[in-house]
């Protein structure tokens, strides 16, 4: 039996290599889901705000996001910016424009649903104390959405960091290039690798949501 | 942008849109099949079998698909498994999108109250009675919203078919990016025809989804 690539990653610095790929492609998604979540909060409100107007921009948003993949996003940002408007993005920057364009629709929906499973009542009596519309969103209806919010949002957190590993595709080297990198690199002396280091990867990557997507399910199930 | 060449390059996309479709369904179906096994073993509780579909389904729904795709391609074959891009591609889709349907289907059962099952048993009904006129009728109404989004966003997920060589919508508006240099051009038509895919089953889901509210209890 020929080794299955488990030996190549051991090889000089070829793990911490992969190390470095995997915290490249979770800056990107740490970032994206930092200005995602803040962004979201506040469309998320805007979207339960009854204008027509508003809720009609913010409905075409989200069903652009809805249909539209993140990695024709990610292509179109990559490649059209740089032919449109002659601009040269980082790839990084493109990145991180797509996914915060895409989480921020995301959040916002899921900001709307906490907000709109929050009863009636609640704002009719707050109106009723003689509280304005925005005493009512931060004391009354925000804290309360919060509590509901924050597995979803932890949630969404994992969707994210699974998505960064599109980026591979507009050229950053990422964890998945790295691995493609090494795999190359070895070709001769160990055909096989790519098993190992593949393999590694998937665990990697399993290491990395399973943890946060089990304190998600635990918290719902805490809280609801 | 250029008319002409955007004209051209239609039948190019055309034939793309087939092959994604093609293969983006066969593993939709698949993942449903997963799906409706792995839920009813995990609603009646069979031993052992439901362990691993557990293992399964966290496994699935914690990784990307872009990596497990590059596992089942790329790294299977050094094993000694052989899989063709087109099998791979639903493979891939079906493998993930079962994860998924499991969890939805499985939250559709859950949903309905045991009172629901305990008042159709008292009333005569036997347990096979009660399961395919009480509880799946029921489950299905709770099941299609989650339905349709698993299957729009499966319908997505294979954009990444493009990295093992299925010249899907993703692949051909590279090719020709990198052909051409039509950049703007490739760009819109790639928009637009994953609008043309994704939009019918957006829509369709939502009608499904008025229609079947008979079954719910309540407003």
């Amino acid at each position: 039996m020929q080794s299955l690539g488990i030996d190549v990653l051991l090889k000089g610095s070829n793990f911490s290599r992969l190390l470095q790929g995997l915290y490249v492609a979770l800056e990107i998604s740490f970032v994206s889901v930092t200005i995602s979540i803040l962004l979201g909060l506040i469309v998320g409100v805007l979207m339960t705000l009854k204008n027509p107007i508003l809720c009609f921009i913010l409905k075409i948003y989200l069903e652009v996001v809805r249909i539209i993949p993140q990695m024709v996003l990610l292509f179109v940002v990559y490649f059209g910016t740089t032919r449109v408007f002659g601009m040269d993005l980082l790839a990084e920057t493109s990145a991180i424009i797509v996914f915060v364009f895409w989480g921020v629709a995301e959040m916002g929906d899921l900001v709307r649903g906490a907000i709109k499973s929050i009863p009636t009542i609640q704002f009719e009596s707050a109106y009723a104390l003689g509280m304005n519309k925005f005493q009512v969103y931060v004391y009354i209806i925000l804290p309360q959405t919060l509590r509901r919010l924050i597995p979803l949002s932890i949630n969404l957190i994992t969707r994210m960091i699974k998505t960064t590993s599109l980026v591979v595709m507009v050229g950053i080297v990422e964890v998945l290039k790295v691995a493609q990198q090494i795999i190359e690199a070895n070709r001769t002396t160990s055909p096989n690798a790519a098993f190992g280091v593949f393999g590694v990867v998937f665990i990697m990557y399993f290491l990395i949501c399973w943890p946060i997507s089990r304190l998600s399910i635990y918290l719902e199930k805490r809280w609801a | 942008m250029d008319k002409d060449i955007l004209v051209s390059y239609i039948p190019l996309y055309k034939n793309a849109l087939l092959l994604t479709l093609k293969i983006g369904w066969q593993g939709i179906g698949l993942s449903m099949i997963i799906g409706l096994a792995g839920a009813a073993v995990l609603h009646f509780k069979v031993k052992v079998i439901k362990n691993i579909v557990g293992i399964y389904v966290e496994l699935f729904r914690n990784t990307p698909l872009l990596v497990q795709l590059f596992f089942i391609y790329f790294a299977l074959p050094k094993i000694g498994v052989n899989i063709s891009a087109e099998i791979c591609g639903m493979l891939g889709i079906g493998l993930l999108g079962g994860a998924y349907m499991i969890e939805t289907f499985r939250s559709g059962l859950e949903t309905i109250p045991v009172m629901q099952s305990e008042s159709a048993l008292s009333l005569g009904l036997d347990k096979r009675q009660t399961f395919l006129y009480v509880i799946l009728p029921q489950a299905f109404s709770a099941v299609v919203p989650g339905l349709t989004a698993n299957i729009i966003f499966l319908l997505k997920e294979t954009s990444v078919f493009s990295t093992i060589s299925l010249m899907d919508l993703m692949f051909t508006a590279k090719d020709l990016i990198g052909m051409y240099a039509k950049t703007i051009e490739c760009l819109f038509l790639l928009v637009v025809f994953y609008f043309i895919m994704i939009l019918p089953v957006s829509i369709i889901g939502m009608i499904v989804e008025r229609k079947t509210r008979y079954a719910e209890f309540g407003d």
